[in-house]
């Protein structure tokens, strides 16, 4: 007999919460006249040279299904590229092309994942990772590094969750919701520990190429991100996830890729074979471009990104909301502890009252209350407004 | 810190000193100051706002004239163009390589009004040989900026991952 209310669905499946973002959306979306600084995508176009490779293609054919892996030449220039965060890997076994990083994600739980394994996950963070784990069997344990340290993993927090269970520990820096970045030397604090450790790291880095410097230094975007797969010892037991979506403001094209130890790009292939068959070839055709001709305009984003996030820091201190200084992607996570609410009701008050929209931080993981995502994938007219609004708001309340 | 301030400011000219500073990590002062030096020294010529005049009821038309001239001994092709370029009706004007000499564009109420500054103003011009007067039909990108954007302005939805 199938239960009522939840039909043929499973007990799983059932029993997974709707993301808080999603009902959020479905709040926000009503309220006519609404701005928002709640959009976790670039507001760039893809730049044209690449969306003129893929009509170019597009007109030539180009239609059909390509090898699982993906095109050879697109795993040839994604190992090119990747190189430059000091890691060399075999784009015939190493690198899987994928429809964006979410389903790299998706498919490397699957493929390291036992009933009942433990996989480490560090809250706050994107929303996807606690569901995946589920889905795949696995027990999330969730690590939640501490505000005070800018939202940096600390060796000790990693010991403190470890069980004989644990498998893997996934994270992502810069980071999504907070922009926290892992710096070198915070990694390698991180690798003495796990390198001990017969655990998987599985590295989110698709906001790799959004990282910045300190705030009061001259020099817009000029900061290098870290990998961790990168550190010795390292190498061997990490799978670096990354994708076109953020760094080629490429989000609907829906193109990403895993690189890492032969035998999980193998595993990831083998189901990523059954359940996808490919990624779309006219997607990995504009992937090619983006990878050999369009650094100039990454350079040119991550620049205004890096302006915009100066603006909005500086805002908040205007107007007194605490923040962090994020070093990475493209957010903010200040805290509204000071005003006594919860983040869902500051974000609802704040939508209501002021028609703006900003993401509550709990629906990146209990670690998030107290704090509000704010996107600053906007122009700067946009983000002063913002600032206006929020500054009005916080005044009434 | 010159060049920065210049990228940003090339792209949207109503950034203050003060947006500036925080965008830069910057005080505030140093940024005017080097403003200041900066138009002192004509390397800032102008704010200036990228109209859209077809879109305004305001008639009239832009033409592109080839001018081929003489240069002139110890002068160079320099004082033509200062006489050219002074006229009130040039807009640009630019010394070129290749078939033509100068470009000069041109503004004018209608085509008459460019029509009788070529014959009456320009062509008379001692060193002037010769003029080819093209008129622009439409302005579909200006200064780096698409006229008419062909895309909605923000496709994305109001909160998402
Ligand atoms: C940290 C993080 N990982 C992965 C993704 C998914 O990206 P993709 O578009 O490549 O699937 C996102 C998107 O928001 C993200 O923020």
């Amino acid at each position: 007999m199938t239960d009522s209310k939840k039909g043929f669905v499973a007990q799983k499946i059932a029993d997974l919460p709707f993301s808080g973002i999603r009902r959020f959306y479905d709040i926000a979306d009503e309220i006519e006249g609404a701005i928002s600084l709640g959009v976790g995508e670039p507001d760039f176009l893809t730049p044209w040279n690449i969306r003129e490779e893929a009509i170019f293609r597009l007109e030539r054919g180009g239609t059909s299904y390509t090898s699982n892996a993906g095109l050879p030449e697109l795993r040839r220039e994604i190992a090119a590229y990747i190189r430059k965060f000091g890691t060399e890997y075999d784009p015939k076994t190493q690198v899987l092309v994928t429809i964006g990083a979410s389903e790299a994600i998706d498919v490397a739980l699957r493929a390291v994942t036992e009933p009942g394994d433990e996989i480490l996950i560090v809250e706050p963070c994107y929303v996807s990772y606690k569901a995946c784990i589920i889905m795949a069997g696995g027990v999330p344990v969730v690590i939640s590094p501490k505000p005070e340290n800018d939202f940096r993993l600390l060796p000790e927090e990693i010991t403190a969750k470890l069980t004989p269970r644990t498998k893997a520990l996934i994270m992502g820096y810069p980071n999504n919701p907070t922009g926290a970045v892992m710096e070198r030397a915070d990694l390698e604090r991180i690798a003495e520990v796990l390198r001990e450790q017969d655990i998987l790291v599985i590295s989110d880095e698709i906001y790799a190429e959004l990282t910045y410097g300190p705030v009061g230094r001259e020099g817009l975007g000029d900061a290098e991100h870290a990998s961790i797969a990168a550190l010795p010892g390292m190498y061997g037991k990490t799978l670096v996830i990354n994708g076109f979506s953020k760094a080629f403001a490429m989000t609907g094209w829906r193109l990403g890729y895993a690189c890492g130890p032969a035998e999980l790009i193998s595993a990831m292939t083998k189901i990523h074979q059954y359940v996808l068959m490919c990624a779309s070839r006219n997607s990995q055709y504009a992937g090619l471009e983006a990878l050999r001709n369009s650094h100039k305009s990454v350079a040119a984003m991550r620049r205004e990104y890096d302006a915009r996030r100066r603006v909005l820091l500086d805002g908040f201190r205007e107007i007194g909301l605490p923040c962090f200084e994020p070093r990475g992607a493209f957010y903010t996570f200040p805290s509204i502890q000071k005003t006594g609410l919860s983040s869902e009701e500051f974000c609802e008050k704040l939508l209501m009252s002021q028609k703006l929209a900003v993401v509550p931080g709990n629906a990146f993981g209990e670690a998030g209350e107290g704090f509000v995502r704010c996107s600053y994938a906007y122009s700067v007219e946009s983000l002063k407004e913002a600032l206006r609004r929020l500054k009005a708001f916080l005044r009434e309340t | 810190m010159r060049e920065s301030i210049l990228q940003l400011l090339e792209k949207n000219s109503r950034l203050s000193p003060a947006d500036l500073a925080v965008m830069l990590g910057l005080p505030a002062e140093e940024v005017a100051a080097e403003l200041g030096k900066m138009i002192d020294e004509q390397v800032i010529c102008g704010f200036h706002t990228l109209v859209n005049w077809d879109k305004t009821g305001r008639e009239f038309v832009t033409a592109l004239i080839e001018v081929k001239v003489t240069p002139q001994r110890g002068m160079g092709f320099d004082r033509i163009a200062q006489r050219i370029y002074r006229f009130d009706e040039v807009k640009a004007l630019y010394l070129m390589s290749g078939g033509f000499d100068l470009t000069v564009i041109v503004e004018g109420a209608t085509i008459r009004d460019v029509a009788f500054f070529v014959s009456d103003k320009l062509a008379p011009l001692e060193s002037v040989l010769s003029t080819a007067t093209h008129f622009v039909l439409k302005k579909y990108k200006d200064h780096g900026i698409v006229l008419e954007k062909a895309v909605s302005d923000d496709e994305r939805m109001i909160v998402s991952p």
